[in-house]
């Protein structure tokens, strides 16, 4: 059963003067749950594009979207942030944590935005965050942080609202191979135990090879689209 | 709906990373809610100082005056004729409803003397109903009977100005003091009133039988009853205006004045000049009070600037609460917290910069300042109603925010 449904799905940027660009141009694409998918292509291969598009923080030009079977296109802008909120899990590149802020008043964020009492959200945070391996360390501020520490707040983030999908743009491009391993493990981890579909947009091969299936970009199209077999 | 005591912690810790900054945008709020609270307390306090003066004269007076005098076409002003008589006082006493006393009153200035000291003070004739129509204590003796007014015995009752002057630490009741050289028994002394509402020491005056002040002291230039005013106290507030009206029928009755004739005498109404004084005093007070609040629209506009400051240098922040889901509302609901948060600390403080303000003024100036409930509450409600107004546009610019530029934001 697909979780996404992308059906002919375009971005064109409309740079004034005739100046157009076609980010992303008529991709087709279904995932479904439970998959661990690899979105890969240089820079400006539309990858990022099609990513916001499915993270819902862009809108297509043409073309269908659907998640969850739900069409988003005609959706209001804070109706996307409902969706956001309680659909997806995002894990960046730059963490995007906020600085200043506890751990794991990082990770209640999501939740800060959904009317639950404040004991269970405290508690649903301190889940994530100790399933993250992170116990001990929830009074500390991202700064205090090591770079693995702060990408598994930022996966504790994702998790915390129980989405069924995370989007992962580069989470191991700030990150040294050993650390990028184990964060990759945990998406792999969370894939395998959770059932937890992940889109994962990366440039790096054997990143890429976590998957279990990798989609290419270029130019704005889908040139491949191919499972992994894993040895 | 956002969380909104997550969301005020949250505001908290933004204003306390920038400390310095939260502090100065403050003081623009503290200098506004402290001038309005100062204000209005001096205000308020010159407002109740002249009502207690003017309520040192009695409540629910009435003051009959005479008239002006025509001369060939030349009208003299008011007073200059001598149209009242005892028998008017005891007529309006006697036929108006609702009267608790009328008294008549003859004056003037004399000079008065006892054993070797003397001082020129104001000579009061008048009739025991003199206390009461004036709201006024004896501390020692009494006050001459209706048969001394008769007999126009030769007593007098003393202000404490005057027993200090003559007197000074000696006990002046039942001693002896020459006035126009004619000798007075002291039958009593006056409590301290204080000053009048144009500062006169109303305890500066020596009161006698209003019999004796005709006859032997003023004088009544061949009218035989005459005298200068009519003190009249009603019984309560509302019988005022209809006893001025009545007042003014029976004494054109009394004077043989025909409707189109001018008016011998005039009635007037303390309370009402009370009132119409009170009311300009509040006129004052609300625009001292209008001037200090622009103080607090400007202190607002600081407050504008700064969240402008605030969600250009958050804008990452704001990209992050929209992924993980903050709708519009959340957003600004957020930032228009923070500046409600700074203008109300800030309205807070300056609650006690302006109580401290009005008294350092009211020590400096030897003036009552009295800081009313109200100022408060409006000057705390004004400075929230400023935060919520200026926190409005920054935050409702933070909301329109693109969340993939605002995540990209450096």
């Amino acid at each position: 059963m697909p979780l996404i449904e992308t059906d002919e799905l375009s971005r064109i940027y409309d740079l004034g003067g005739g100046n157009v660009v076609r980010a992303l141009e008529r991709a087709s694409v279904n995932i479904n749950r439970g998959e661990f998918v690899a979105v890969m292509g240089p820079s400006g291969s539309g990858k990022s594009t099609f990513m916001n598009v499915l993270g819902c923080l862009d809108r297509q030009t043409s073309g269908i979207y659907r998640l969850d079977k739900i069409d988003v296109r005609d959706m209001s802008r804070d109706e996307l942030a409902r969706i956001r909120n309680k659909k997806l899990g995002f894990v960046f590149q730059g963490f995007n944590l906020l600085p200043r802020t506890s751990a794991l008043e990082n990770i209640e964020l999501p939740l800060l935005y959904q009317n639950l009492p404040d004991t269970e959200r405290k508690e649903r945070a301190f889940v994530a965050l100790t399933a993250m391996g992170l116990a001990g360390w929830e009074k500390h501020h991202p700064a205090q942080l090591s770079g693995g520490q702060q990408q598994r707040v930022a996966i504790a983030r994702a998790l915390v609202n129980n989405a069924p999908l995370i989007l992962a743009d580069e989470p191991t491009g700030n990150l040294d191979t050993k650390t990028s391993s184990e964060i990759m493990n945990l998406l792999v981890k969370l894939n395998e135990e959770k059932n937890i579909t992940i889109v994962l947009v990366t440039h790096e091969q054997d990143i890429a090879a976590y998957s279990k299936r990798i989609i290419r970009f270029l130019d704005g199209r889908v040139v491949s689209d191919e499972a992994l077999k894993k040895a | 709906m956002i969380n909104l005591a997550a969301t005020f912690k949250i505001s908290l810790r933004a204003l306390r990373v920038n400390k310095m900054r939260s502090a100065l945008t403050m003081l623009g709020i503290i200098i506004g809610v402290g001038a309005v609270i100062a204000m209005l307390a001096v205000g308020t306090g010159a407002g109740n100082q002249i009502t207690s003066q003017m309520e040192t004269m009695g409540s629910n007076l009435l003051i009959v005056f005479p008239g002006s005098v025509t001369t060939g076409g030349l009208r003299m002003g008011g007073g200059t004729q001598s149209t009242l008589t005892g028998a008017d006082a005891e007529a309006i006493k006697r036929e108006i409803p609702n009267v608790a006393e009328a008294v008549p009153l003859l004056n003037g200035a004399s000079q008065i003397v006892a054993g070797n000291q003397n001082w020129a003070t104001a000579v009061y004739g008048a009739s025991p109903g003199i206390l009461v129509v004036r709201d006024w204590l004896l501390t020692e003796g009494r006050i001459f009977t209706d048969q001394e007014v008769k007999n126009a015995a030769k007593v007098c009752v003393l202000g404490q100005t005057v027993v200090s002057n003559l007197f000074g630490e000696m006990a002046p009741l039942g001693q002896v003091v020459r006035i126009k050289k004619l000798p007075f028994t002291v039958i009593g002394v006056l409590a301290v009133k204080g000053e009048d509402m144009l500062g006169r020491d109303q305890d500066d005056v020596v009161y006698i039988p209003i019999a004796t002040a005709q006859r032997k002291i003023f004088g009544t230039g061949g009218l035989p009853d005459m005298i200068r005013t009519i003190m009249v106290k009603m019984k309560r507030m509302e019988d005022l205006a209809p006893a001025e009206k009545q007042i003014t029928e029976l004494l054109k009755q009394r004077h043989r004045l025909g409707t189109n004739q001018e008016l011998d005498f005039n009635v007037r109404n303390l309370t009402q000049m009370m009132n119409a004084t009170q009311q300009t005093i509040q006129v004052i007070t609300l625009l001292l009070g209008a001037i200090a609040s622009v103080s607090m629209l400007v202190g607002g506009i600081g407050i504008m600037n700064i969240m402008l400051v605030s969600v250009t240098e958050r804008t990452r922040e704001i990209g992050i609460r929209m992924a993980v889901g903050a709708r519009a509302w959340d957003i600004r609901l957020q930032f228009i917290i923070e500046a409600l948060t700074l203008s109300l600390i800030g309205g807070l403080i300056g609650i006690a910069a302006g109580v401290v303000t009005a008294k350092i003024i009211s020590s400096f100036a030897d003036w009552p300042t009295i800081v009313s409930p109200f100022s408060v509450i409006f000057a705390f409600g004004f400075s929230g109603l400023i935060g919520i107004f200026f926190g409005f546009y920054p935050a409702y610019k933070a909301s329109l925010l693109n969340p993939i530029d605002a995540l990209r934001y450096e």
